[in-house]
């Protein structure tokens, strides 16, 4: 139940992208069409379900003060913290990495379309995002970490779908011309994240 | 005016080619800093050193890294850079580094760096990257600087933290605009710059 909970909870309230703005780059400049920003919406839900429980399991039993005592008593002090940036980043690189290669073996297509923001994923904001945020909240086990980071995962899919299905219809739309592509979809991007705004104030 | 051709790195970023809003790199940063001008000054010289750096160090570099965990390699040159960056702010200014530790450690995540290490570093020479890097950070800066004038100006009527706003407006019934401390309007900002950056610059609208 609370798992449950804290699944909803990470897709409509704590929204990666409206309620905290990351992971924005690759979600204005993919959401051209539906099908690709799904295709990247799932990498990035993929990325991030198996990145949290993995960087969970590496705070826990490495970097916080004192994790390294199942080494034996001369490391019981060892505190490993200021590694977490480097180790967080490197995990999720090699993620993308992998992610990368399977995309490119199975769906050409769809690796073709992605181009230069698949191996970007890396340094979306989004899946940094939940891992600082993760270690911020102290989450008692792996399984809760997973189901974090599958909601989060599921509301930038959510956001980024929404956004791809609106702008496939402005493009019947008469926009002023400076305006067209890149510039309305900031303004669309802003009214969406003040219609988001009001799930600021639900407590589940 | 006539450039010559190996200053385009350089030049072309600032507008042409500006990585916020016409490549829409780095929009994560640029929403997250730029409620006040100062933060948005330190992270533009941030990134422009980091971004510079980084640009050389994968240039050099970029025979020996292996495709397939090039990602990795550059990740690894940016977090150290980084970390860099954040022990020199400490020394200097402890004041701004305490305001900015979090705004620090997002350059990492800042899409602008991974992106050009991805589409110029790793196939150029040194002396170009090292162009493309300063010319890049400081398109970055611009945008940065203009959206964080406007939202201190609005949002909380100083500039630099100096009252701008006379008092006697605010007894006349003027008021600040909070809607534009919130990350929202930094987009609708940013939108608006686009919007007179492109009636400018004709050949960069979409049909």
């Amino acid at each position: 139940m609370e798992n449950l909970n804290l699944f909803i909870r990470s897709i409509f309230v704590d929204n990666m992208i409206f309620a905290y703005f990351l992971g924005m780059c690759s979600f204005l400049a993919v959401s051209k069409n539906v099908k690709t920003s799904f295709g990247l919406g799932i990498a990035v839900c993929f990325v991030l379900i198996i990145a949290l429980p993995v960087t969970w399991c590496i705070n826990q039993y490495i970097l916080v003060p004192g994790a390294l005592s199942w080494l034996g008593e001369r490391y019981a002090e060892t505190d490993l913290s200021f590694l977490g940036l480097i180790m967080f980043i490197s995990v999720i690189a090699a993620l993308v990495q992998i992610v990368e290669m399977v995309i490119e073996k199975y769906s050409p297509s769809l690796y073709a379309s992605l181009g230069i923001f698949l191996p970007l994923i890396a340094v979306n904001c989004a899946i940094l995002g939940a891992v600082l945020f993760m270690q911020q909240r102290d989450f008692p086990n792996p399984w809760t970490a997973t189901v974090y980071g599958a909601g989060s995962g599921v509301g930038w899919l959510l956001a980024i779908t929404c956004l791809a299905a609106i702008r496939e219809r402005l493009a019947y739309n008469k926009i002023p011309a400076p305006l067209r592509g890149i510039g309305i979809t900031f303004i669309i991007t802003g009214l969406m994240g003040i219609a988001f705004m009001s799930f600021l104030g639900i407590k589940i | 005016m006539k450039i010559s051709k190996s200053w385009l790195p350089f030049v072309n970023p600032l507008s042409q080619d500006n990585p916020v809003i016409v490549q829409v790199l780095g929009i994560c940063s640029a929403l997250a800093v730029t409620a006040k001008l100062e933060p948005a000054v330190v992270m533009t010289i941030s990134v422009t050193a980091v971004l510079a750096l980084a640009n050389v160090i994968i240039s050099l570099m970029r025979n020996t890294i292996p495709n397939s965990i090039r990602i990795i390699v550059q990740l690894v040159v940016v977090a150290a850079l980084v970390v860099i960056v954040d022990q020199v702010l400490k020394a200097w200014n402890y004041e701004v580094s305490k305001a900015l530790s979090v705004f620090i450690g997002l350059i990492i995540t800042n899409c602008i760096i991974m992106g050009r290490l991805e589409a110029f570093a790793m196939s150029n020479r040194p002396w170009p990257a090292f162009l493309d890097g300063i010319g890049n950070a400081l398109g970055y800066g611009i945008i940065l600087i203009i959206v964080a004038f406007f939202r201190e100006l609005f949002g909380s009527g100083t500039i630099f933290g100096y009252q701008v706003i006379p008092q006697w407006w605010y007894d006349a019934g003027y008021q600040n605009n909070g809607m534009m401390i919130l990350p929202p309007m930094a987009l609708i900002t940013v939108a608006c710059i686009i919007w007179v950056h492109r009636a400018r610059n004709k050949d960069l609208q979409e049909k």
